[in-house]
């Protein structure tokens, strides 16, 4: 498992290869989010960010046939088109990497400590945490069958 | 204590050590000690405020228990992702 909380870019490419590298590994699925309309400074919780991720990807692992994942999340100034965040599964089959992938990728948004700040022509504004993801989330709610 | 993104800059600090005052056992009593204070403090904790808590690190409820030495945090709902 691969968490990292960094300023840097990331290369999907590369993290997904380096994934499917794994003996009995089928399936690779990923998830990018990118920045949408306007520049953002995003803030996160050092010290608690990382472990908060790791938490959310052992989930993941106890409810499907998790090999092995990455999750990457940038923090600092964001323009738009830069990539944000990466959560790439290895499973052998791609049900379960595919929902491995939303599932974690649901959780982050609403666990995992960063806050964005957007950049508006008319002056910088927090981003408002939106109910749709509290029900993204909720809706892995009661844990999921584990799939065969 | 720790304050994060639109908390941190409604109460114009980031970080501040405190004595446990008596009597405060959990994060909803200390959030309410907080916003006693008055001001900026009432104003960005008071309860009508979607106000997220952590302790040592890990997302907690109001009712959480809070212990002379924790690091508790206080942010509004998380919007990474």
């Amino acid at each position: 498992m691969k968490i990292c909380v960094q300023r840097e870019d990331f290369d999907l490419s590369l993290e997904t290869k380096a994934l499917s590298k794994r003996d009995g590994v089928g399936a690779v699925a990923s998830f990018v989010g990118v920045v949408r309309d306007v520049g953002m400074t995003l803030e996160h919780y050092a010290g608690m960010t990382e472990n908060s991720i790791r938490k959310i990807a052992e989930e993941a692992q106890k409810r499907w046939q998790v090999m092995d994942c990455t999750v990457i999340h940038r923090y600092g100034e964001l323009a738009p088109h830069d990539q944000i965040v990466l959560v790439a599964v290895a499973s052998r089959h791609r049900g379960d990497a595919f929902a491995a992938c939303e599932f974690i990728m649901d959780y982050l948004k609403t666990q995992a400590p960063f806050w964005k700040k957007e950049h508006r022509p008319e002056g910088a504004a927090w981003v408002e945490a939106r109910a749709s993801d509290d029900e993204a989330a909720g809706r892995w709610e009661p844990p999921a069958r584990k799939a065969g | 204590m720790l304050f994060f993104a639109s908390l941190r800059e409604q109460l114009g600090t980031a970080a501040e050590e405190i004595e446990l005052p008596a009597g405060v056992a959990t994060v909803a009593a200390l959030r309410s000690h907080l916003a006693h204070r008055g001001g900026a403090w009432e104003g960005a904790l008071a309860e009508k405020k979607n106000v997220r808590a952590a302790v040592n690190q890990d997302m907690a409820k109001p009712a959480a228990a809070i212990r002379a030495g924790d690091e508790i945090a206080f942010f509004p709902p998380v919007t990474g992702g």
